[in-house]
């Protein structure tokens, strides 16, 4: 849904531009291009090191060690995995449930889609690459004490 | 030739990664294959989302002027803004390393480190279409508690960031983004 409405407004703007000067509309695209080609050697090696941390541990581990054993050791595990992992929402958030349904505790899972959302050491040097490695580094540090706290939050707070 | 040799350096580690997965299909097949589906499924729906942002960026570099982002969301935006550094966050679509791009726009055109950190933060915790399946598949209660404890956490940690970022750090971020917004280090083509 979101993604049809990001289509049709760079498709209209597009348009607009194409009418208005086409001079600036290839210079749009040319520094769309390159923008993108900047970054898609981070990107692909990404993808593929997901893809093989993914695959290495798949739902049902993640979910045996999240659900049963909770406490702090869960809690540990999932932001390790939160943190080192990059699912998509989507695909978070059903396994999110699945977990709770499975017993695990709601600190866990927030601790889980927390990290997960906010904190990226595979995205790091590609965050790197626009905040210098200082900067990237405080902020997924930040963020982690943030999540952090909002699951030990959630955890007394949603028993 | 040099060309080619710039591009190997800028594509060693995909390409280590790449023989390496392909080593995983050869000695552990199940491995191998699933982590090239997983990769596979990943970059198509990376494709899906991306094109249209990064038109999306192109356009608003060109068209954009500089003074209008400053006015709008840079130094002394004040409170207004925060808010709409927030809004452009949460109405966004797409994984955080597709955020960074327009990040590195946002920086481009003078957008402060505040802000851009509040953007950073609300796309990564509080977009709206993650909340509404949030709230389906873990209720109102959890979602609204973790929202009102981000929020705050985003604010307070972007002034954090913003505070303790050195004038000089701060100089070479935004150096860096006029760089990598004109096509990288020595790619560019005034």
């Amino acid at each position: 849904m979101f993604t049809k409405v990001l289509y049709g407004a760079a498709a209209l703007w597009l348009a607009a531009s194409f009418f208005k000067d086409r001079k600036k509309t290839r210079l749009a695209l040319k520094k769309a291009w390159k923008s993108f080609e900047n970054i898609l050697p981070s990107i692909l090696a990404v993808l593929l090191f997901i893809g093989m941390v993914l695959s290495a541990l798949d739902e049902e581990t993640i979910s045996r060690l999240l659900g049963a054993e909770s406490g702090i050791f869960g809690m540990a595990i999932a932001a390790a995995v939160g943190s080192i992992s990059l699912i998509p929402g989507f695909v978070a958030f059903p396994l999110a449930a699945s977990l709770q349904k499975a017993g695990a505790g709601y600190g866990q899972i927030a601790m889980f889609i927390s990290t997960l959302m906010m904190v990226g050491i595979a995205t790091l040097p590609l965050e790197s690459k626009y905040f210098g490695r200082n900067t990237a580094l405080r902020r997924n540090l930040g963020f982690f004490l943030l999540a952090v706290i909002s699951s030990a939050v959630m955890g007394v707070v949603m028993r | 030739m040099k060309r080619g040799k710039a591009l190997f350096k800028r594509y060693r580690i995909f390409l280590f990664l790449l023989l390496l997965n392909a080593a995983l299909l050869l000695f552990a097949p199940d491995l191998g294959k699933a982590s090239f589906a997983t990769s596979f499924d990943n970059l198509r729906e990376m494709l899906s989302i991306i094109p249209p942002i990064f038109l999306l960026l192109g356009l608003m570099d060109v068209w954009i002027p500089r003074e209008t982002m400053m006015k709008y969301m840079g130094n002394g935006s004040g409170v207004k803004g925060s808010v709409l550094a927030f809004l452009a966050g949460s109405f966004a679509a797409g994984p955080l390393y597709a955020a960074f791009p327009v990040a590195g726009i946002f920086l481009k055109k003078g957008v402060s480190l505040r802000n851009v950190f509040v953007f950073l933060g609300a796309w990564s915790t509080t977009k709206l279409p993650m909340m509404l399946f949030e709230i389906t598949q873990l209720g109102g209660r959890f979602a609204a508690i973790r929202f009102c404890m981000n929020v705050a956490g985003i604010l307070i940690l972007a002034l954090v960031m913003e505070r303790s970022t050195g004038e000089e750090t701060a100089a070479e971020i935004y150096r860096a983004a006029e760089e990598m917004a004109e096509g990288g280090p020595g790619g560019g083509t005034h």
